[in-house]
């Protein structure tokens, strides 16, 4: 089970900005193919987000699988809820899906 | 089989075979077609494409989940790289 202060700490992140992505290295450098792919498409979409490496903390990484019911990293956030992780997003993209999702949020 | 270090930096033991994955996914979804590619040939980077009509209806990631859960915990551990692809026929 969690800690409830991970929890917390989760919920906090997720609800501070609009998009928030749980991503492996950073945007500028990020450490994994995955990863990279949302930063490139989020960049791409002119879509600000914030970001957590989970490189760099092992309780948030262990605790935003168990939050999500997901077990896969990278997790992008919006407007506190799940949307998806690489495939998805990938997918929505592609699909022009993501572009309207996010339009209150595209500069 | 205790899993030293040497084994994680090597790769032994953190693979699945492509059978082994493919016999996963049919066991759960005997309906579907499925189609899995091994990307870089080293038990350890897939593609899969799945189609089933019991994903009619059902959210993008809950189907995905529905593939987490055939897959019984290895993905993110043993499974490293799965790149899933989810249809409804």
């Amino acid at each position: 089970m969690m800690d409830k202060n991970i929890k917390e700490e989760i919920v906090e992140k997720v609800s501070q900005d609009d998009l928030h992505l749980f991503m492996k290295g950073t945007p500028l450098f990020p450490e994994c193919g995955f990863s990279n792919t949302v930063v490139q498409i989020l960049t791409y979409l002119d879509a600000p987000f914030s970001s957590t490496n989970v490189l760099e903390n092992e309780d948030i990484r262990e605790g935003i699988k168990e939050y999500s019911n997901w077990p896969t990293i990278p997790q992008l956030y919006f407007k506190g809820e799940f949307i998806g992780g690489c495939d998805i997003i990938k997918e929505m993209f592609e699909s022009g899906e993501l572009k309207e999702e996010l339009k209150d949020v595209i500069i | 089989m205790k899993i030293g270090l040497q084994d994680i930096y090597l790769n032994r033991n953190m693979t699945i075979k492509k059978e082994e994955l493919e016999t996963m996914i049919i066991q759960a979804f005997p309906e579907a077609k499925v189609e899995i590619i091994d990307l870089a040939g080293d038990d350890n980077h897939y593609s899969l494409i799945i189609t089933s009509k019991r994903f009619s209806g059902i959210s993008r990631i809950d189907q995905h989940k529905m593939v987490y859960e055939a897959l019984d915990g290895k993905m993110g551990n043993e499974l490293h790289a799965l790149t899933i692809k989810t249809l409804v026929n």
